[in-house]
């Protein structure tokens, strides 16, 4: 497994950096939104549960598409300089990430399932039901979307603090292999552990 | 590890601050968009909340018109709504209903005389999946302009204090209109006798796009025989729901459900204000009901009939009343399906 090399630095893929940018704004627009419409009763509630609903439902099929990108190109290895328990931290982030990717999608679609109630795309167009009508579903579905993307919200946080800490710490290249665009002039490259 | 020469370096203390105010400042914002940080927000847990009796709510139930009872049959669609909207469940043909015939309020053993609002509320489904929910209620107009004086209603109903009342009527005057009609309108001793209206208006668009607001009502087939307040009180405490089962032994119950459109200048967003009397209305089908099921062991009960589930050719208005009551019904509905064994546990039965 091995990242693609600019100029020395191990780096994700354009593709995988694209899609890693563009699912993290997706997500957080996601979070934001579902928080917000759990709390109002105005009529920005229905324009908000418009838009969960489909850009969820996009999310799910990004997380598979970065997953298949993932297993095919793999992910640049983290330099060799940092502390093992980090790694440990940072692999098992990222694990989490891609589940949390995959569960929420299809818990809200189960979750709407379960209650009965059209999974909406747009206009008339709704996904099939996936889970059968019953309010003890409905409810431990909902919990667990609940509960996730509280959970979800806080590593997002964490990451973002790690990530930031790599960029203006460490300064170790890890920021670089996923940001976006091309590197900046004489940037250094991450010095490859492997 | 080499130290990338691209910035002046920056104090390490220097970094660590700025990384926690970032996080700091992305955490604050999330808190205050779930409106952590926001005590006055109306949000639908407080509107649900406002409904509950004093000694809290009946666990398990609807938080409002929690006494009802399931009822199955079709919408036959004459065709003649098709002018109105694309609906497929306005072109003719005959659609599936699941509907709960319902008294208002909190309490699912509230005797039905002492209970003045009567609801219905139903879901006609489409062949291809979509469906037109609505929940209805008899009176000719709502007692408030909006959701936020619904809330105030409820607080100041809530609050034991009689004066709380008259200054929301004195503040609100077209709470009087709503006060009068339950003084003064005839009542009736069935479900099958009851005008029911949506009060709501939505936005009906037709095959060329156009669109038009509207409300609908739906109109007894049985004609209605008066009955004084007295007499109801008489009757048993389940009445309505005995009425109806014994009607539907001899055969089906009918409504048509008839559209208005309004014209410009109407006072689309406020159910408080009825129409003029003389607008198109549109006879568009009729609502025929066949049988009837405990709640316990009806599919009505784990359905919410969220009045903003909508086909495609039906939308909102701009009447902030469905998207405030499509927020609360699912909210209402994450607590009671969260208390199924209360319920089971209060009914004796269900699932
Ligand atoms: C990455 C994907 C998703 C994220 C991050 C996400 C996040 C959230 C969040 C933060 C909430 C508010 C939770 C609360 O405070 O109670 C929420 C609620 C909700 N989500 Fe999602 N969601 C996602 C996908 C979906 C999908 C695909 C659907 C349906 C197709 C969905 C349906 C819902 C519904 C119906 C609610 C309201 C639940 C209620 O009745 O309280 N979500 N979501
Ligand atoms: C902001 C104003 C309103 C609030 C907060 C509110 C609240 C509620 C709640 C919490 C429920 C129980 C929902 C469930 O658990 O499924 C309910 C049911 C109901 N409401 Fe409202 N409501 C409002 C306005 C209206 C209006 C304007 C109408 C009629 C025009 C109406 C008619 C009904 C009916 C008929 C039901 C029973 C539906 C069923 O059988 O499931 N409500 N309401």
């Amino acid at each position: 497994m091995s990242g693609t090399t600019i100029a020395g630095a191990a780096r994700f893929t354009p593709a995988q950096r694209a899609l890693h940018w563009a699912m993290a704004l997706c997500i957080l627009a996601m979070l934001f939104i579902g928080v917000g419409m759990v709390s109002t009763i105005r009529p920005i509630y229905l324009v908000m549960v418009a838009i969960h609903r489909p850009l969820g439902i996009a999310i799910l099929v990004l997380a598979l598409v970065r997953l298949l990108l993932r297993w095919r190109h793999g992910a640049p290895p983290l330099p060799a300089g940092m502390p093992e328990a980090m790694k440990l931290a940072a692999r098992l982030s990222h694990y989490a990430f891609y589940a949390l990717m995959l569960a929420l999608p299809l818990l809200g679609w189960a979750m709407l399932s379960a209650a009965g109630y059209p999974a909406t795309m747009v206009g008339g167009w709704a996904l099939p039901p996936i889970m059968p009508r019953s309010a003890t579903l409905h409810s431990v579905l909902w919990g667990a979307h609940h509960y996730l993307a509280l959970a979800f919200f806080a590593l997002i946080l964490l990451h973002f603090a790690a990530a930031l800490y790599h960029a203006l710490v460490r300064r170790d290249g890890v920021f670089e292999a996923m940001a976006p665009g091309g590197l900046p002039g004489h940037a250094p490259g991450r010095v490859a552990a492997e | 590890m080499p130290q990338p020469s691209r910035s002046p370096p920056r104090s390490a203390l220097g970094s660590l601050v700025l990384i926690a105010a970032l996080v700091g400042v992305v955490g604050a914002a999330f808190a205050y968009t779930a409106g952590w940080l926001a005590p006055g927000r109306l949000t639908p847990d407080r509107l649900v909340d406002s409904l509950a009796p004093p000694g809290g709510p009946a666990l398990g139930f609807r938080r409002n018109h929690a006494k009802g009872i399931c009822v199955t049959g079709r919408f036959e669609a004459n065709g003649a709504g098709a002018a109105l909207s694309r609906a497929p469940m306005l072109a003719q043909g005959s659609f599936p209903v699941l509907g709960r015939l319902n008294i208002a309020g909190p309490n699912p053993a509230s005797p039905d005389a002492s209970v003045p609002v009567r609801g219905f509320g139903w879901r006609i489904a489409a062949p291809d999946g979509q469906e037109w929910r609505s929940a209805m209620i008899d009176p000719p107009v709502f007692p408030v302009a909006t959701p936020e004086d619904f809330y105030a209603l409820q607080q100041a109903a809530g609050s034991g204090r009689p004066e709380r009342m008259q200054e929301f009527a004195a503040a609100h005057p077209s709470f009087g209109a709503f006060v009068n009609w339950i003084r003064t309108a005839p009542k009736t001793a069935s479900w099958a006798e009851t005008r029911f209206n949506g009060l709501n208006s939505f936005t009906f668009t037709d095959a060329g796009g156009t669109a038009r607001v509207v409300r609908w009502s739906l109109i007894p087939a049985a004609a209605p025989v008066p009955v004084t307040a007295e007499q109801l009180g008489q009757r048993g405490p389940d009445f309505l729901r005995q009425d109806i089962v014994e009607r539907l032994r001899t055969g089906p119950v009918r409504w048509t459900l008839a559209v208005t459109v309004a014209e410009p200048g109407d006072p689309t967003a406020d159910p408080t204000k009825p129409w003029p009397a003389e607008r198109r209305t549109v006879e568009v089908g009729t609502l025929v009901i066949d049988a009837a099921q405990p709640e316990p062991e009806g599919a009505c009960r784990d359905l919410n009939f969220d009045p903003a589930v909508l086909p495609d050719g039906m939308g909102t208005s701009d009447d902030p009343f469905p998207a405030a009551r499509s927020s609360a019904y699912a909210k209402s509905y994450d607590r009671r399906t969260a208390e199924v064994e209360e319920y089971r546990r209060a009914t004796g039965g269900g699932r």
